[in-house]
């Protein structure tokens, strides 16, 4: 029973981690964190780092590469998207073009790691100055403003852009509530199937009580999030985005072939080539996948701003590298879990918008980031050692 | 680095900060000599084969003025002439005083030097069993590891029917990967048969792996000539081990941690990892299949293990090369080419793994198995091809193969260069 506990507790770290680091701040900000409009603003500024950590996983797993891109690629897209709305194109039209260019630019630089074998890390560091410097071009180092109403509401974390109310909640947004119910009872049946199913073929679970803890937190956690946010306006819709490169990520590295190439080749890619896996093409994809999420959260960070400036996502790659590493992604690549990742932009999320609330510069903020990154390195590595 | 930086890497000649280097080559040059190396300590150690390195390793200790020195498997990548010459250096140092622990997997090589032999079993000491005399029967130690009389080493293979011509392979020619000019496979031509078990056997870098990787998919090498039959049709397999699987080949490393298995990933995964298409549709897996295989393999290959989410990295050598073999033939190929297969692991695992190779004769397969054990090869073949300095030398069949006769062969081949 003990070492179960103990497995648990080295297994979900950084869950424990960003608890404490939740009660932390509640009691120095007298409870402000908790309230709905902070949840709120949490979620909506936040929202470029979940996709893009989304993306860099797949880079990082494949044996700790990184793209340092990111950032210069986000404003890019900004800019494109901002000249597109400004010139009256539709939002289908604006949103198709940038998720395109964003592609386009990580099927370049995919091109170049995966069959000309430049490292991940000159390649986009090439990429991070080209594109930062197109930026300015194109934008002429001017801001462009956006003005198009439904781009901003569907895209936006902005004052109105929230999903509406359809059940008509007095003092509480029920479709919001609802819409939260629905996930907690989808995620319950979904794990007393797993369950059943691996009872019918005789497979025992290392922790059948640590599943279910967590089954019920995560349904606990679901609950009070959507239950805060019904007091607040709602649903903001960048979560809708969220929540949905999310489930299509977590679903890709989780249960598909293409998914697991990713996990394989980080672990061994000599002996994955030799299983008969294209594994050049592993990281092309990889890259290329990058490049379409950074155009996504372009478009996002776009919606937020309503404006796009040469100097927007400055910084933007370093945050989803730092969430991956935060949320157990290994630096050597092959290990690393969706869920990690939100835990590990959520953790940053949260200390940043505990300091602002607390009223901490941000010079601050950026030296405790620092240090909560290399702690949980450090975790990942002390842990490794011991299991060695 | 050359062989002079390894061998004093941290252990630096000179004085403060500055190394001197020519007292660091003429020394390295004197313990390269000791141990019977006549290479200049200045050539890079990637460029000498792994039976030289494992001696500058071992020139390296020397140069420490090791008291102790503990030789962990150092004969595991060297063939029987060099791991001979090796034994005999331990010999000698012997004589001079220093005091040596071998650990090893080759029980000759224990009686051979040994003065005393201590058998280690699932971590705990079974017991110590003098040698004094140097005379010490193979089947005493035998019965320490496996904790009962083996009687036979190899188990027999009986009544499998040997069809058709199933792989051919001729006039094959490979060149080496960086030196062009050096072929490191010259107008090889073998064949196999279904269910006919061929071994391959021949001294270390004779060219057997390399001629091995490169029918699989040209992973090794440059393809100069030679053609592929595969019953009896031509086939020109793209320079991919994925072609190579389609045409149902299958090559099981000598190398199973650097080229074989994902030691951080589950039994499960590794084992479905050459074959994932089968178990999914539109990209998405069945897990609950990909886990009834892994089980499946589990219990035909009597892999030792609590589950098969356990990761392969914790599993002994034995049980690891299972997995490796799992994988290959959950890729349900009619050619499996094995190299080393039993290199490193246990006796007990060795017979399980000469048991799995006969099953998969039985069922037809043709298996090639690559080996510098002769017991083995003899043993465990119906025929058996020769392979010297990058040329087939010889072939025989089994029942007219002696130890002698194919050391004999190889002898009168000349060393080729």
């Amino acid at each position: 029973m003990k070492t179960s506990v103990g497995g648990f507790i080295k297994k979900n770290t950084m869950v424990i981690a960003l608890v404490l680091v939740v009660i932390f701040f509640s009691v120095s900000t007298g409870g402000k964190i908790l309230l709905p409009q902070n949840i709120n603003n949490l979620i909506s500024q936040n929202g470029y780092v979940f996709v893009l950590a989304a993306g860099m996983l797949l880079c990082i797993l494949t044996g700790g590469n990184i793209d340092l891109s990111v950032g210069s690629v986000v404003c890019f897209t900004m800019g494109i998207g901002a000249l597109l709305l400004k010139a009256n194109l539709p939002v289908v039209v604006a949103l198709l073009v940038m998720l395109a260019v964003g592609l386009c630019v990580g099927m370049f630089q995919g091109f170049w790691i995966a069959w000309i074998s430049v490292p991940p890390f000159i390649a986009t560091l090439a990429g991070m100055y080209a594109f930062r410097g197109l930026s300015n071009v194109i934008l002429g180092g001017y801001s462009v403003g956006v003005n198009n109403e439904s781009f901003l509401k569907i895209f936006g974390g902005g004052a109105d852009c929230y999903v509406p109310d359809f059940l008509h909640g007095e003092g509480l947004n029920l479709t919001c509530m609802a819409v939260g119910i629905a996930a907690v009872v989808i995620l319950v049946l979904l794990f007393l199937r797993g369950q059943l199913v691996r009872k019918k073929m005789g497979i025992a679970s290392d922790n059948p009580i640590g599943e279910w803890v967590k089954t019920i937190i995560i349904s606990a956690l679901i609950l009070w999030i959507t239950y805060k946010l019904s007091q607040y306006k709602g649903i903001p819709s960048v979560l809708v985005w969220i929540a949905l490169v999310l489930l299509i990520y977590g679903y890709i590295t989780k249960n598909t072939a293409i998914g697991r190439y990713f996990y394989a080749v980080g672990g061994n890619e000599k002996a994955t080539r030799l299983s008969g896996v294209n594994t050049k093409l592993v990281y092309f994809l990889a890259y290329a996948n990058m490049g379409l999420l950074a155009g996504f959260a372009g478009t996002l960070t776009l919606a937020r701003a309503g404006h796009a400036e040469p100097t927007y996502g400055v910084g933007y790659e370093m945050d989803a590298i730092a969430a991956c590493f935060i949320g157990g992604a290994s630096a050597y690549g092959g290990v690393g879990k969706i869920t990690g990742i939100m835990i590990g932009a959520a953790l940053m999320g949260v200390i940043n918008q505990g300091m602002s609330i607390m009223g901490i510069s941000a010079n601050y903020q950026s030296a405790v980031k620092g240090i909560v990154l290399l702690v949980a390195v450090l975790v990942d590595v002390l842990s490794k050692k011991e299991n060695a | 680095m050359s062989i002079g930086e390894n061998m004093y890497l941290g252990n630096e000649r000179g004085k403060k900060a500055a190394i001197d280097w020519n007292t660091t080559y003429a020394e390295a040059d004197k313990y390269l000599k000791m141990v019977g190396l006549s290479e200049s300590s200045k050539v890079l150690v990637k460029e000498i084969g792994t039976g030289k390195q494992q001696l500058v390793e071992i020139a390296k200790a020397l140069a420490k003025h090791a008291k102790l020195l503990i030789l962990d498997e150092p004969t595991s990548s060297l063939n029987e002439e060099d791991s001979r010459a090796l034994l005999d250096l331990m010999l000698g140092f012997k004589k001079q005083g220093m005091t040596m622990i071998i650990i090893t997997h080759k029980l000759n090589e224990v009686s051979y030097v040994a003065d005393k032999i201590t058998v280690v079993r699932d971590g705990s000491t079974i017991e110590t069993i003098d040698n004094a005399g140097h005379d010490i029967d193979e089947d005493r130690i035998i019965k320490g590891m496996v904790g009962r009389e083996l009687t036979n080493r190899f188990p027999k293979r009986e009544g499998v029917k040997i069809g058709a011509v199933n792989l051919e392979v001729e006039h094959w020619t490979v060149r080496h990967p960086l030196y062009p000019e050096r072929l490191v496979v010259n107008d090889v031509s073998i064949n196999v048969r279904k269910g006919e078990v061929v071994g391959i056997y021949g001294l270390m870098g004779a060219g057997r792996t390399e001629l091995a990787m490169s029918i699989f998919g040209q992973s090794y090498g440059i393809l100069a000539g030679g053609t592929l039959k595969i019953d009896g049709k031509e086939v020109h397999l793209k320079k991919s081990p994925t072609d190579a699987i389609r045409h149902k080949i299958a090559y099981v490393t000598e190398d199973r941690k650097g080229n074989g298995l994902i030691l951080s990933q589950s039994i499960k995964v590794n084992t479905s990892l050459a074959n994932l298409d089968s178990l999914a549709s539109h990209m998405v897996i069945d897990k609950d299949r990909e886990y009834q295989v892994a089980e499946e393999y589990r219990d035909k290959l009597k892999t030792k293990t609590p589950s098969v989410e356990q990761l392969v990295g914790n599993l002994s050598g034995g049980n690891q090369q299972k997995v490796l073999l799992a994988k290959w033939m959950f890729a349900e190929p009619d050619v499996l080419i094995l190299d080393e297969p039993t290199r490193g692991i246990d006796v007990g695992a060795k017979y399980e793994i000469y048991c799995i190779i006969n099953d998969l004769a039985a069922a037809g397969k043709s298996v090639i198995m690559i080996s510098s054990e002769l017991p083995e090869v003899l043993a465990m073949s119906d025929r058996i091809y020769i392979m010297n300095a990058s040329r087939m030398v010889g072939e025989m069949k089994a029942s007219e193969a002696t130890q002698e006769n194919i050391m004999a062969t190889i002898l009168r081949s000349g060393r080729g260069d």
